[in-house]
């Protein structure tokens, strides 16, 4: 299982925070953002400004994943 | 005590300075952020800060490390507060204390400016005619390589 979390506008316009994914061998995050545009349509157009981070950790554009790992799209931040 | 916090009540400013205070620091700076009313013409109302608390947390504390690798004798305590806040309330406050007062200014902005950077804190805009969540606040929005800089600044 993964689990994905969304945050803001994303967290919003998908009416979740957190969702899961069932898991498969040899996933990556490159597949998450597929597998999360093609179930949540509405969150197409913010994936690709999102960064990932992959149980807490900013990831690599594409990541191998681990059952059990929390992937996180994080849009751009603006704390302060 | 957390010298990295995320919090949903209002910050105790001198709590957090008094946790940084120290016989070899002659200098303590303060940064207080709070919420801004009009922002080019345009009437807040309220804010409404989210954060992905844990890494948030963990992201503050990198900051600090930075700063302990520019600036070994340098104590730093940030608090963040989430949730919904007033005109006026105080989002941030920074406290970096340091032997000199150059060194306590300099890495207070540094602090902030990687605040804005890496650190996963959204803010929600509520103005009388809409809202919106407000991020890109450094206009970074493109990562050419999917995150932002992570090896710190040089300054």
């Amino acid at each position: 299982m993964i689990m994905i979390k969304l945050f803001a506008a994303m967290a919003e316009e998908a009416g979740e925070e957190t969702i899961e994914l069932p898991w498969m061998e040899g996933m990556s995050t490159a597949d998450v953002k597929k597998w999360l545009g093609e179930r949540y349509p509405m969150l197409a157009p913010h994936i690709p400004a999102a960064m990932v981070a992959v149980n807490q950790e900013f990831a690599n554009v594409e990541e191998t994943l681990r059952d059990g790992d929390e992937v996180a799209f994080l849009p751009p931040v603006s704390g302060g | 005590m957390k010298l990295f916090e995320i919090i949903e009540e209002a910050i105790p400013v001198e709590q957090v300075m008094n946790k940084v205070v120290h016989p070899n620091c002659g200098a303590v700076n303060l940064f207080v952020g709070t919420v801004r009313e009009l922002t080019k013409g345009k009437r807040t109302l309220y804010l409404e800060y989210a954060a992905y608390k844990e890494m948030a947390e963990s992201q503050l504390t990198r900051i600090g490390q930075e700063i302990k690798e520019k600036c070994p004798d340098a104590r730093i305590a940030i608090t963040h507060r989430i949730g919904r806040l007033a005109i006026s309330d105080i989002a941030v406050v920074i406290a970096v204390a340091t032997p000199h007062r150059a060194d306590s200014y300099e890495y207070s902005r540094y602090a902030i400016e990687r605040i804005k950077e890496i650190v996963p804190i959204w803010k929600k805009e509520h103005w009388e005619d809409g809202e919106a969540w407000i991020g890109d606040q450094k206009e970074t929005r493109a990562y050419p390589t999917g995150k932002p800089d992570m090896g710190g600044h040089e300054s």
